[in-house]
Formats: structure tokens, sequence, C-alpha cells
């Protein structure tokens, strides 16, 4: 290998970068404009909000990104020396974990406590949700009649045989809609359905929500299950091919006589050893500020958390509905439950 | 041996012998923090497993290796047997355009293909349209599937196979090719009864590597819902939560590696292939002509056509076309991919030089084992490595930050666990095997007869290593060095968990949007992917040409 002027240049600069970047560990040191974040949430959906919070506070928000299970291991054994302040995450399965895995603290914040309602937080407080989506079912505009669907049990009806689309049982947000279904009806019931909803689909599950949406707009099935953000993003979009997909579904909302539709959150925790304590709740709290909720529902089509806050108006074209009130926590209980029902279902 | 037996006594090869036994414990560290799972309870998940889905796992993933397997050899040899023994129109240009697919990243070639072949996609769109039928009333590939995913890794892996035995086949003098001549073979027969099998041990360690690489995909068979050891063992670390039956699976996977390693350790045997290195007649090449030349550019373009050319032209036309630019910091995504790789690969070469040196001079099995077992770590998900390097670094932080605090009275921080060490050192971990295979396969062509040689006329050790191995090691330490390169520019699962704060590089980028399901959004950063992995693999190519034109 050639070491000439420019090989060298290039380490030097390159072990300079490095020092100035990644080398100095940030210390788990209190600091009073500064707070720490893990969050399973991308960085797209979160970064510009905690710089409108640095805008506003003069706080700094440090930021990694990543899966959270694999965040939530890290918090685990770096233990007391972790730098992370809060721990953001989808799924309100997740939220139990972390909190099960003794990485969170109660927050005590009476700000909080006030605005995010009962069921969308922790009973103890570790964690508060912070945004809503609903996971429903959108059906073909002309194949299927909206008054043959009623809920989602009746999915399992021999009548939809081969015109299902739905991802595969990998997703937390498909194990949350079973461990809601087993709180309700039951495991062996729900073990019932989940096998005939596989004996209803069309196709072997493959890709994410968004490919069931278009999978059902290309004619492979009539019926497919997403969480409404997704649909609100196609809606949305400036690309025609996304409109036209949009434009061939429409969304129903199933179990209106009884327990409501199936509903998630993301949201986020104060860290167990987490030194920037104050500043965290802070950050918290902005986020369920009133802007913060409307940024969510303009920027990602999700549902605000709290009551009052601005609905997007493309989530209003959706129409109003009633939700699961479920206390979300259960779902977090049910997952493991959900997941082997579903291994025994043979849903891939 | 006499000479080796000399080495050995020397200060020199003990401290190698040290260091090379300590090396390898360090990398082999995270290896067994896994293995060392399978001791801690959680009985109840694996027997869960095994009533549901190990079935499953277990043959798909033995069907996608026997897949790839096949499908790397299948474009592998012949393109590396056509571009450096034959002439036809376009050689000197595939030489190199064959080595591309490495630089696309399997889940994202995985991506590109789903956005093309998909029932929503262009080409079947156009086809309901031309013909008017709906979807299900003609057939169509299904691109998500095993199948499709088998292709999609052939597609990217076949360079490993194709960068390795055109090594050898250009390695192998002139001599031996004449010699099969003078033995009364044409030169087909040459090639299947001499050339193939001398290239043997090259083109298994290309395989093995490509195996390897097939064991650890997680992206690609997630995203074509087939469930493989690897989605076996995130579904069990996310879906159940616990990450201990998760690293059982893991230690389940390593035993099917464990397997590889000494399949391909079997095919060598007791052969030692050394080339004459010391004389070297250029060969002269075997010219085609009309309907065999159109064959033989026809056997060359397609690997580069559907490897590469399609895939970067769909990812150009998105980022050109529809991709939200706007998140821009590119350049900075660029540049911390680019310097991370950099680092990896010289961490990662310099080890494999140890311990590839140590192998050779002290030949006792513990030392052989020991290499053996650090280079595993490729097949394992990324993301399996990652927490088998947490969990000390973790442990080793707290130590540090005790004795700081108690003795200095200052709060160190997570200087391991919380900066790019850890990340580095994950890296050093996953892509040993790559720097091993390329550096070992380069110090088994030169014969231990030379250093004998050359210790007879005097030479010092030292000297044996700087006249001698220095100028025949070069093309394959560089190899070494570009091929992890691109491999930990491609790297995404340590990375994502590893990295510290404020810190992205451009797989991690492409990888948020795609998982975020903005395929389209993710194609800049994809392509830039491409882009920075070209440079390299251009390089190497034309290093391997130079190392062997005349001379």
């Amino acid at each position: 290998m050639k070491k000439g002027i420019l090989g060298k240049a290039f380490i030097s600069v390159g072990v300079a970068a490095v020092s100035i970047t990644g080398l100095l560990p940030i210390s788990a040191v209190a600091d009073e404009g500064l707070v720490n974040v893990y969050s399973a949430r991308k960085e797209a959906l979160i970064k510009p909000l905690f710089d409108r919070f640095t805008e506003e506070t003069g706080i700094a928000v440090n930021l990694v990104t990543g899966k959270a299970d694999a965040l939530l291991k890290r918090l685990e054994v770096e233990g007391s020396a972790s730098p992370a302040d809060l721990f953001v995450t989808v799924d309100a399965g997740r939220l139990h974990r972390a909190k099960q895995a003794g990485v969170l603290q109660v927050s005590n914040s009476d700000v909080l406590n006030k605005l995010i309602p009962t069921n969308l937080k922790d009973s103890d407080n570790y964690w508060y949700g912070m945004t809503q989506r609903a996971r429903t079912i959108f059906y073909v505009k002309g194949k299927v009649d909206p008054s043959q669907l009623t809920t989602y049990e009746a999915l399992a009806d021999p009548k939809w045989k081969g015109r299902i689309c739905v991802r595969s049982s990998n997703n937390i947000y498909n194990q949350s809609l079973v461990a809601s279904m087993i709180d309700a009806n039951g495991i062996k019931a729900t073990e019932q359905w989940a096998k005939g909803l596989v004996a209803n689909f069309a196709k072997p599950p493959a890709g994410g929500d968004t490919d069931q949406l278009r999978a059902a707009a290309a004619g492979v099935c009539d019926i497919a299950i997403a969480n409404t953000y997704y649909f609100g993003r196609l809606l949305k979009s400036n690309k025609e091919e996304s409109q036209a997909v949009a434009s061939k579904l429409a969304a129903f909302w199933p179990n209106q006589d009884d327990r409501g539709v199936h509903m998630n959150v993301s949201g986020v925790g104060l860290t167990k050893h987490a030194r920037n304590a104050d500043n965290a709740i802070r950050l918290m709290e902005f986020m369920a500020s009133d802007q913060s909720q409307a940024w969510y529902g303009d920027e990602n089509n999700e549902y605000p958390v709290v009551d009052g806050a601005e609905i997007s108006a493309t989530l209003n074209e959706l129409g109003r509905f009633k939700a699961d009130d479920i206390e979300l926590s259960k779902l977090g209980e049910n997952n493991r439950a959900a997941v082997e029902l579903m291994d025994r279902a043979g849903w891939k | 041996m006499s000479v080796v037996n000399t080495l050995k006594k020397s200060n020199g090869t003990q401290w190698l012998g040290i260091s090379s036994v300590a090396i390898a414990l360090l990398l082999m560290l995270p290896i067994l923090i896994i293995i060392g799972f399978i001791f801690s309870g959680s009985v109840d998940v694996f027997a869960h497993l095994y009533n549901t889905v190990l079935a499953d796992y277990i043959s798909n993933s033995l069907l996608l290796m026997l897949g790839v397997g096949g499908g790397v050899l299948l474009l592998g040899i012949p393109t590396a047997w056509l571009t450096s023994v034959c002439e036809f129109p376009g050689r000197k240009i595939f030489a190199w355009a064959l080595l591309l697919p490495l630089a696309v990243p399997a889940y994202i070639i995985a991506y590109t293909y789903t956005g093309l072949l998909d029932y929503a996609g262009p080409v079947q769109l156009a086809i309901r349209e031309l013909t008017g039928l709906g979807y299900g009333e003609y057939w169509f590939f299904e691109i998500r599937s095993l199948l499709g995913a088998i292709f999609m890794l052939a597609l990217v892996l076949y360079p490993y196979v194709y960068l390795m035995s055109r090594a050898a086949f250009l390695e192998q003098s002139a001599s031996t090719l004449e010699v099969s001549r003078t033995l009364g073979y044409n030169q087909w027969q040459g090639l299947f009864k001499l050339a193939l099998p001398l290239a043997r041990p090259a083109i298994i360690a290309g395989l093995t590597l490509a195996l390897m690489e097939t064991l650890a995909d997680y992206g690609t068979v997630q995203y074509f819902g087939v469930s493989t050891f690897t989605t076996g063992i995130f579904r069990t670390f996310y879906g159940f939560g616990d990450s201990a039956a998760a690293a059982q699976l893991a230690a389940f996977l390593l035993g099917f590696v464990a397997l590889l390693v000494l399949v391909e350790k079997y095919s060598r045997r007791k052969a030692r292939y050394h080339s004459s290195a010391e004389y070297k007649a250029k060969a002269k090449l075997i010219e085609l002509k009309g309907w065999r030349a159109v064959t033989a550019f026809l056997i060359c373009l397609l690997p580069v056509l559907f490897g590469f050319l399609i895939p970067a032209g769909q990812l150009a036309f998105w980022s050109i076309t529809q991709a939200d630019l706007s998140d821009g910091a590119f350049f900075e995504l660029a540049w911390n991919s680019f310097y991370l790789a950099f680092l990896a690969a010289l961490i990662a070469v310099g080890f494999a030089l140890v311990l590839a040196y140590a192998g050779r001079l002290i030949p006792r099995k513990r030392v052989r084992l020991s290499i053996a077992i650090a280079g595993m770590g490729y097949a394992l998900p990324g993301t399996i490595i990652a927490v088998g390097v947490i969990i000390p670094f973790a442990w080793l932080d707290h130590q540090l930050i005790a004795l700081a605090s108690s003795w200095l009275d200052v709060d160190l921080g997570l200087i391991l666990s919380g900066t790019l060490v850890a990340l580095l050192f994950a890296y050093t971990v996953r892509f040993l095997a790559v720097s091993l295979g390329a550096v070992q396969s380069g110090l088994e062509k030169i014969k231990p007869s030379l250093d004998g040689a050359a210790r007879t006329l005097g030479c010092t050790p030292m000297q044996v290593l700087k006249q001698i191995h220095v100028p025949l090691m070069r093309s394959s330490v560089l190899t070494a060095l570009l091929i992890v390169f691109v491999d930990v520019l491609k790297e995404l699962p340590a990375t994502l968990i590893l990295r510290p704060f404020n810190f992205n590089t451009l797989a991690v980028r492409a990888f948020e949007l795609a998982s975020d399901e903005r395929l389209v959004d993710a194609a800049p950063a994809s392509l830039l992917i491409v882009v920075v992995g070209l440079i390299p693999v251009i390089l190497l190519s034309r290093s391997i040409t130079k190392g062997h034109a005349g001379s």
C-alpha cells in the first residue's frame, strides 16, 4: 500500500475527528443545560421537536436512536453509569418492559399527571404515553361493503378466505393487538381466532404496514390491517402513486359496539439513574404541550394523548371513533402469551 | 522445519505467541459470553420454540445456505476464470466491475428489487396495464420468498468467491498451465483437472465467507418474511424480551458455523498449496472469438447487471426524482461512515496479521483453535455481537469508574461502552474472519522454504519479513483492508446499538428511513453507501491486477 502524504493526512485527520466526536465519553455528571435521550423513535420523528425545545429553553439534547430492546439492554448493562436521562419508545409493551427491567423511575410531574389520561400512562407514573395511533381495518372501496365489517374477531370468518393482508407476527404492533384481544377474550379464544385469521391470509406475511396497504390497492387482498399514520402518510404524500393507493382504500373502525378500536402509544420514561432529571421532566412536559401534540399530528399523523389538543386535518378526514381504553400496561403483560399464541397458530 | 524451530526460540516469536493468544482471547470474549448464556435459565422458551418454530428456522437456514452457496459458486467461479485466463471484449472492465455488487448491502438490494418487482411495483403494474389482467390472473415471480432471498444474497455475496478464486487463478503461474498442456489437456480440461483443484482452498475460503454472511443476515430475510435463525433470535429477543433465550439461539447458530469451519478445514486437510511465487511468467490468455466471446461477455454481464447496475440505477432514480433530501447532513454521515470503516479496517487487519503469523510460526493446536474461535464472530448477527460486547465493556467501565472516583475523585463516565471504542471492538469481532481469511491465504502462498532460503543466506527474521513477506503480502493485506472497509460501511445492527450520542452513519440513516417504510427517502443514503464503497472496490481490483501483471 502506498503511504504517501495523502495517506498520512487521511489518518491524522481521521484520528483527529474520532477523538473529537466519538472517543470522548459523555459524562454522567449533571449538567445545567443538558438532557440525554435514548430513543427508539426514529431521528426524523423526534429530533425536530428536540430542536425546538433547545431553542425555547437553551437546554441541549443529546440523542441516540436505535431498536427499543437493544437500547433497553444498553440501559440495563450501563446501570448507574448510564448517561441517559430519558427513554423514548413506541408501544406500551416496550414501556412496560422497561419498567419491569428496573431502568425507569417515577417522574412525579404534576403537569404530566394532570394532562395524560390514566389509561395512557403507567399506573405508578413510571412512563407516559405521548402520542396515540389506532391499528385498524382498511378495506378496498367497491370490493368490500363496510356493512360486512364488524369487529377484529369477525375477520376470522371463512368468508374472508384469501382476502386479508397483514404483516408478520414478529412485529410488535401485531403482538400488541393480539395482547389486547387476549385481555378481552382470553388465550384460548384468541388462539382460535388467530388460526382462523391465518387461514384467511391472501399471502404469507412480509413487509411492513405500508406494503399491506399497497397490496390491497394492487388487488392482492381486500382487507389490510395497518396503523393509521401509515395510511395518513399515503394520503398526504406528494407522490401520485401513493395518493392513488390511498384513494382506493378507506378506514373502518371495528368493535364500536364493545371495547373499541385497538390503540397504542409512543411514550417516554425518566431513567432510574438520570442525572439531569429536572431537564428531562421539562422535556417530557414540553412533549405533552399543545404545540408538540399538534406537531405530531401534522408531521406523523398521530393522535394526541392530551384531551383538547388539536387533531390533524388528515386524521379528521378518517372520522371519529370509539377507542379501546384498556390499561396499556396490560399489553405488556400479555405480550409473551401473544407471541407464543401466534407461533402456535402458524402466523409467520 | 528447522527454520521454524529456530524462530520459535527467539524472543520475537515468544512475544508473537503471547500477543496472539491475548488478541484471540479478547476477541473471543463476546462469543464466549453468548455461549455462556446457554447455561442461564429460561428452558421454557426454548421448549416453546422447539415445539413450534425451531424446525422451520433450521430448514429455512439450511435451504438458504444451500441456495446461496450454489449461487455464489455459479456466479463467482466462471467469471473469475474468464477474466483471469481468457481474453474477450470487455474483460478488463469486467475484471473490476464484477466486484461492484460487494458495495451494495444485502438489505438495500432487497428493498430495491421489492420496489421493482412487487405486485405494487412498476413491472407488475405495467403487466397489468398491458394485459388487462388482475392480480393473481398471471404468474409472476414472488420476490418476497426464500428463493427471492437466495437471489438477493447470492447477487451481493458472489464477489467473495470471485475475488478469492480470481486471485488464485492469477497466482497459478503460467508454468502450471503449461504443464497441463504438456500433459495433453486442452484448456478446458486444464481448468477442471488442474486450475480448479489448485484454487480449491481459495474458493472454499470465499464460499465460507459468503455462507457466514448469509447466516448472519437479518435485514433481507426479515423483510422477505423468511423465518431463519436470525429472525428467530430477534423474535425471541424482542418478542419475549428475553435476551438469554435469544443468546441461546445464537449459540445454536454458532454450532452451524463451527460445522462450516470444520468443513473448510477438512477440505484443506493435509494439502498445502504453495504456488511457485518466485517464478512467474505471464500466462498467455486464451483468446475467445465469435459466439464464445459473446457467451463470456454475457456470463460476466449478468452478475454486474443484476447485482449492481439495476439496483444502483433504481436508487439513483429514486434519489433524483422523488426522495426527500431535506434531512441533509450527507457529508457528515459519509465522513462518519468513512473514518469508522477506515479505522476498523486498520485494527482488524492488524490483529489478523498477528494471528496469522502466530499460526504460521507456532503451529500448536492451542494457537490454531483460538484463532478459529476468534473468527467465528462473522456468522453472528451484529446485534448479538453488540450485546456480547457491551456486557463486559460496561462491567469494566463500572470498575474503572469506581477506581477513578475513589483514587482520583473524578467521574470518568463510560469511557469504553459509551464511546466508539466499543463499536470498533465489535466491528473487529465481527469482521476478523474476513481479514484473517485474506491474510492467511496470502501467507499460505509463501512457501516456508522461501523463509528457509533467506535465513540460510544470513537474513534475520526481521529481514525476512521486510524483504520477502512485505512485498509478497502487499496485495493480500490490501485486499483484507478493503473488504473490511466495505463490510463496516454496510454494517448496521452493531452500529445502531453501540454508537455514541449524536453520531450517525449512512447505514443508520438509510435504515431509519427504510424501516419507517419510507424506501424512496432512504435511497440517497443507500446510494452514498454504494458510492463510498465503490472507491475501495476499484482500488482493490486495480491493486490485484497490478500485483500480477507481468513481473
